[in-house]
């Protein structure tokens, strides 16, 4: 089943990117998870669903911006999304969590009116929202290709730093660690990689590869390092799997991603018996 | 350590004041830790203690005043590995953090190694000596969640030893601990303190239990009620603490032989102020 994405070339971009993505979603989700940050995947997500349909409502209009692809735009707002996020974290200082709701609501209302100015909802727009197989561009490749290698390269430089900061945020202060610099890259990191996922999994299922595999892996692993593996591993059987599935019965790939998670995440619980 | 080293005091204090919005929390502290001293700093419930240890450790910026750290202004103070940190909240942290004992102490080096670095083998045989010297070797690759208080607790001290500081601040260490696991840490303290000429400073409200460890006492209700030697703090001790806590409380000296409920109790409304 899984040669014929060796046959064309837009369903071997589709797998890499697949591969990209099952190790960037759930690796960045464990540091997400950890420090309690898990539905910033879904406001991030929505307010790129607002940089897409601004992107499309511009191409209707302006001719000019008809070849753009819109995933710059999605990078774009969610990136926005994420510095307003941190910004109203510290102005609701004892309500930190408000920052949640306000932004992706936002998103969503904002998103809306965009789509319905472009004339309402096409079928690229549903391809964004629950994730597609065949809609994978050389492009998209190449530019998830170039966030991929960059998020890597900062996860390896700063590991233990965030770790420490996921952990206990004051001693990691006091040790010297630079808490709002590495703060500020990292939730500009998962803006982008939610920003990348969005073409394999969709707009509305995101954040479900960066819990769903990492809520799994926290049933096995028995240090901080084994939760990251077991994460990727979910991740990646998930969205190779769902890719077969999606491209076989013609469905979106987002929703084959998420049901092979929730199965992933069934057994876990049935055959693990650790309290969290 | 060195003599020249020694001639300058570990935590210097002058006039400092602070406040969280109008509420004042703290008036005018003054006060000094030399090096290779073990300063017991006590005080009821929201006198101002943890306050105080955030604006030491550089996590609050005082009002008013000054702090210096081995002789160097706090802004100009760099060594910050010089300087380990307990703290209170250690005992609430999330303990369904999925980290290992050995994971979590190795934390206590990330600073010293500084950014851009790895650990090297060296680094986790220090890792591994650390967890040694509270005990917990046999724990090394458990889930920090899955282990009891005064475990957990070990494996912290553990984490703040590991980068071998000069200065090493506890606040309310014992909070949650079982009052042997108390008596087996105080211990240990003390010979970090004589053995290592390790400063200590130790955040407590049952100073009763630590009179045979410490050698200083510093009594904290917003402003400094008292700071001196052991001796000299035995001497007034009764007024102390009536002047502190109200009327009618005495400093029970507790031994080592009797573990009686005071320290439970005092456990108890401890987990409340916060
Ligand atoms: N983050 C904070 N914001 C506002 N007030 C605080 C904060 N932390 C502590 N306080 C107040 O400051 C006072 C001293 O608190 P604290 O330093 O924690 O006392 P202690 O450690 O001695 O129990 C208390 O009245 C407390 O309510
Ligand atoms: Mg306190």
């Amino acid at each position: 089943m899984i040669q014929v994405f060796f046959q064309f070339d837009f369903l071997r971009y589709s797998l890499y990117t697949g591969l990209m993505i099952g190790f960037l979603a759930p690796f960045l989700g464990v540091f997400l998870v950890v420090r309690r940050l898990s539905l910033i995947a879904d406001a991030l997500s929505h307010i790129t669903l607002t940089g897409i349909a601004f992107s499309l409502l511009l191409g209707r209009f302006y001719p000019l911006f008809a070849g753009l692809n819109p995933l710059y735009m999605g990078m774009a707002f969610s990136v926005t999304g994420a510095l307003f996020i941190e910004r109203l974290r510290n102005v609701y200082k004892y309500y930190k969590e408000l920052a949640i709701p306000i932004i992706l609501s936002a998103g969503i209302g904002i998103g809306v009116v965009f789509i319905s100015l472009a004339d309402g909802f096409t079928n690229d727009l549903f391809h964004y929202l629950f994730g597609s197989v065949v809609t994978i561009t050389r492009t998209d490749f190449q530019m998830i290709g170039v966030i991929s290698a960059v998020v890597v390269v900062l996860i390896v430089l700063f590991y233990k730093e965030w770790f420490f900061l996921s952990f206990d945020e004051d001693q990691a202060v006091i040790s010297g660690i630079p808490k709002k610099a590495l703060h500020f890259i990292f939730i500009v990191m998962v803006a982008l990689v939610i920003a990348a996922s969005m073409r394999i999994v969709g707009i509305l299922l995101v954040s479900a590869l960066m819990t769903l595999p990492v809520a799994s892996a926290m049933r096995w692993a028995k240090s901080f390092k084994q939760t990251f593996l077991y994460a990727v591993i979910f991740g990646e059987v998930s969205v190779v799997l769902g890719l077969v599935l999606a491209l076989h019965f013609d469905i979106a790939s987002g929703g084959t991603i998420v049901m092979l998670n929730v199965i992933i995440l069934l057994i876990s619980l049935l055959l693990t018996r650790k309290r969290m | 350590m060195t003599k020249e080293s020694q001639a300058q005091p570990a935590l210097e204090i002058k006039n400092l004041s602070f406040s969280y919005g109008k509420q004042n929390v703290l008036e005018d502290i003054h006060f000094t830790v030399p090096q290779g001293s073990f300063l017991g700093l006590m005080g009821p419930n929201g006198s101002g203690k943890s306050t105080l240890i955030k604006c030491i450790l550089g996590l609050l910026t005082p009002k008013e005043g000054s702090i210096k750290l081995f002789g160097k202004p706090i802004h100009q103070f760099h060594d910050w590995n010089k300087i380990g940190f307990v703290s209170q909240k250690a005992n609430s942290f999330n303990s369904g953090f999925p980290a290992t004992v050995f994971e979590v102490v190795s934390m206590g080096l990330y600073g010293k190694v500084g950014l851009f670095r790895f650990l090297t083998k060296k680094h986790k045989l220090q890792v591994r000596e650390a967890i040694k010297q509270v005990g917990m070797e046999d724990f090394i690759h458990q889930n920090i969640g899955q282990l009891s208080g005064g475990q957990q607790q070990r494996v912290f001290i553990a984490r703040a030893l590991v980068s071998e500081p000069e200065l090493l601040i506890l606040d309310e260490p014992t909070v949650g601990v079982d009052a042997k696991s108390v008596q087996n840490f105080y211990n240990m303290l003390k010979r970090l303190n004589k053995e290592r000429g390790m400063t200590l400073i130790l955040v407590t409200h049952d100073i009763g239990a630590m009179t045979e460890y410490i050698t200083d006492v510093a009594c904290l209700n917003k402003c400094l009620h008292f700071h001196g030697n052991k001796e000299e703090f035995e001497l007034q001790q009764e007024d102390m603490m009536s002047s502190l806590y109200g009327h009618d409380v005495r400093v029970i000296t507790h031994n080592h032989d009797h573990h009686d409920h005071d320290h439970t109790h005092d456990h108890d409304h401890d987990g409340s102020g916060h």
